[in-house]
């Protein structure tokens, strides 16, 4: 049989290097890999032997996108072993931070790379001749993001702020609260942005995915809460390996993770969504309901409209959390990494990074030093899942022209935000065909 | 250049976490009349639209880990007028470049459970070591107002106009107390390069070094100062020991420091 390929040479608009390799056989597609071959940095093996204070700024080179979700993950991990509790205020500050990366990062996917997949451009400096007013908000959410994180942490890429125990410097008042009527307008612009995604032209597309996210008592997750699923696991973080496993897999420098007992999961703004729809604010709600999207929803085309609602929810917190800001007593807790950990002590600890949970464990000797870590990236965790999908898409769509199975296939995997540097931007799409 | 046709811009990653390339799009203010300034050709975490070389102007950011890369990034420079590095792992090989002081087929043991599928080389080098560089610029990550500034420059034709001096300097310009001298804080300060705008000084932390080592950075004297403050030969070891760890004067002062039971 003749057999035919197709390639393409960069999947473009995620972050990271990966291809995309189809098999087909006939009328069915008999094989689909999803190839991360992002030149692996061996993260895990350079921490051995650094300091456990060392783990936020080291980890957060992983991904220059969400910096500080690895910062958060680490940080919380080895504060973890140590048995540091963060007194609210500085808890607050946290949850302030990751805010600004949430609107930072949501606002970059859904305008300038994900938007214009369904409009039909190939990026968004095309896409504003036509929608310049949707591509100046998005850079407008962009920056408000980024000035939150610029004040609390130093600068936006990399921030300098975060240590263990809390922070090297906490803002006055008088910092912050300029930022409030950023956030303000944030939030009004985040809301138009909001009701101008969920018009998109959404694939009927869905299927019975086993969604995973934390989950906490009051707030949306982002830094702490227990990890539940669509399925009933309903886990300490503490227990995460015990209920997932990595594999790694001959094609992907980036492993790939699956429940031990159930095989794929999705991770990331649906699955946050759906599993945490009564934690989101009132407003944030209504204008869900506005828009047509209930918990439930299993088309992952729609983790647009879930990222904007996101960005709404992130600038209305931080609106809060800017308005009752009074400057913690001291910017961190007493670390002493000896004191009360007199032997080698393990911490783990899990966040919601704009793209899914993120895991970081870490073993420590009694001088503070790591031992052993482990680092489980969202983009790892959904890879398996976005196969699935990729199965069903192009078999669904075997019958069009290549450049749009392409096409469609590529806007399938944006709906996971991949950042595959974490794990990798490179994707090649090969279609042989039998 | 020609009249009328823009000039070209390319962006290129190697292994990096994608951050410096960030800054670019994090230039929200200048980002669209950039765009109308210079033809982006080429910018795959921005655009679908990949067109072939020659660029005028190309931006490499990540380091040279595989012999695939070593291959491509010649492909980078023959197509490319000037090529600049942008950020600690293009510049000076980056934080996975601690593999070079290790062995990295323990490193890729330590990681992946099937060795064999992965292929890489045992050390992460920087990008000159490898093409010509028209110009560097450091930073871990790059300072956007610098990144505009080198694309400004070598479009129009002129020197790009990127301070050489030490964190020092900057922390005096910006006001800062010594951290070392009124905290008594372990600080890199005195042999980073400036650029970042000598941030953590200001948020009250010892700079921790990711510009790289200034012109005529004197490790040695800095680090017999951290001895006085209370540093360990380990926390200096590990002090020079990270983002730009194979930038070699950071190199040899951590080796001058190094310990046998704690290579890290």
């Amino acid at each position: 049989m003749a057999t035919k390929t197709i390639r393409v040479d960069y999947l473009t608009r995620v972050e990271g290097e990966g291809a995309l390799e189809l098999d087909i056989s006939g009328d069915a597609v008999s094989g689909v890999r999803l190839a991360i071959f992002e030149p692996p940095r061996f993260f895990e093996a350079l921490l051995r032997g650094r300091a456990g204070t060392e783990a936020p700024d080291i980890t957060a080179r992983i991904c220059g996108i969400c910096p500080v979700a690895y910062q958060m993950s680490a940080v919380h991990a080895i504060e973890a072993a140590w048995d540091i509790r963060l007194d609210a205020p500085l808890r607050a500050l946290r949850r302030l931070l990751y805010c600004g990366e949430w609107i930072e990062s949501h606002a970059l996917h859904v305008v300038m790379l994900h938007a214009p997949d369904f409009l039909g451009f190939p990026d968004a400096i095309s896409m504003a001749a036509v929608h310049g007013e949707a591509v100046r908000q998005g850079l407008a959410l962009k920056k408000a993001g980024n000035a939150l994180l610029r004040l609390l942490g130093g600068r936006e890429v990399h921030p300098v702020n975060v240590r263990v125990g809390g922070f090297y410097r906490v803002p006055t008042r008088d910092e912050l609260a300029p930022l409030a009527s950023t956030m303000e307008e944030a939030r009004a612009t985040a809301i138009a942005l909001a009701r101008w995604v969920a018009a998109f032209p959404f694939p009927d597309f869905g299927r019975d995915y086993e969604f995973v996210a934390l989950r906490h008592p009051t707030e949306y997750p982002m830094n702490e809460g227990r990890l539940v699923s669509s399925r009933g696991l309903d886990i300490a973080v503490a227990e995460y390996e015990d209920a997932f496993a990595e594999h790694h897999v001959a094609h992907s420098t980036a492993l790939q993770s699956g429940l031990r007992a159930r095989g794929s999961y999705l991770v990331g703004p649906l699955a946050r969504f759906n599993l945490n729809h009564d934690r989101l604010s009132p407003s944030v709600q209504a204008l869900a309901d506005e828009l047509g999207l209930a918990p439930g929803c299993t088309n992952p085309y729609r983790s647009i409209v879930v990222r904007a609602l996101e960005l709404v929810q992130a600038c209305e917190e931080a609106e809060g959390l800017i308005a009752a800001y009074a400057p913690p007593p001291a910017p961190a807790m007493a670390v002493t990494p000896r004191a009360g950990t007199p032997q080698a002590s393990t911490g783990a600890a899990c966040t919601e990074a704009p793209r899914g949970i993120l895991y970081h464990r870490y073993d420590l000797d009694a001088e503070g030093s790591i031992l052993q870590a482990r680092i489980v990236p969202p983009t790892s965790q959904n890879q398996s899942t976005i196969e699935d999908d990729l199965r069903l898409i192009a078999t669904r769509d075997l019958a069009l022209p290549e450049h749009e199975l392409r096409d469609h296939c590529e806007q399938a995997i944006r709906n996971y935000d991949p950042c595959i540097s974490c794990s990798t931007h490179f994707l090649r799409l090969t279609v042989r065909r039998q | 250049m020609h009249t009328r046709l823009r000039p070209t811009l390319a962006v290129w990653k190697f292994a990096s976490c994608d951050g410096c390339q960030l800054s670019l799009l994090d230039c929200e203010d200048e980002l669209l009349a950039l765009a109308g300034a210079v033809d982006i050709a080429y910018f795959a975490e921005a655009s679908s639209t990949l067109r072939p070389g020659p660029y005028d102007l190309s931006l490499v950011e990540g380091s040279i880990t595989t012999a695939h890369d070593a291959e491509r990034i010649r492909a980078v420079r023959a197509a490319s007028r000037h090529l600049v590095t942008i950020g600690a792992c293009a510049t000076a090989g980056g934080i996975q470049a601690l593999r070079n002081f290790a062995d990295v087929t323990d490193y890729v043991a330590a990681v992946y459970a099937t060795p064999a599928y992965i292929s890489t080389l045992a050390t992460s080098t920087p990008i000159a070591a490898h093409v010509k560089v028209d110009f560097a610029l450091h930073g871990c990550p790059i300072d956007k107002a610098q990144l505009l500034e080198v694309i400004s420059a070598l479009l129009a034709g002129r020197k790009p106009e990127i301070p050489h001096e030490s964190v020092c300097t900057a922390c005096k310009r910006r006001g800062t107390s010594c951290v070392m001298v009124a905290h008594g804080t372990p600080c890199l300060g005195p042999v980073t390069e400036a650029g970042c705008g000598a941030i953590c000084p200001a948020y009250g932390r010892g700079c921790y070094g990711c510009f790289g080592p200034s012109e005529a950075a004197n490790t040695a004297a800095l680090a017999a100062t951290w001895t006085v403050l209370g540093a360990d030969r380990r926390s200096i070891h590990r002090a020079f020991r990270s983002f730009n760890a194979a930038a070699e004067p950071f190199r040899e002062e951590s080796d001058a420091h190094g310990d046998q039971d704690h290579p890290g």
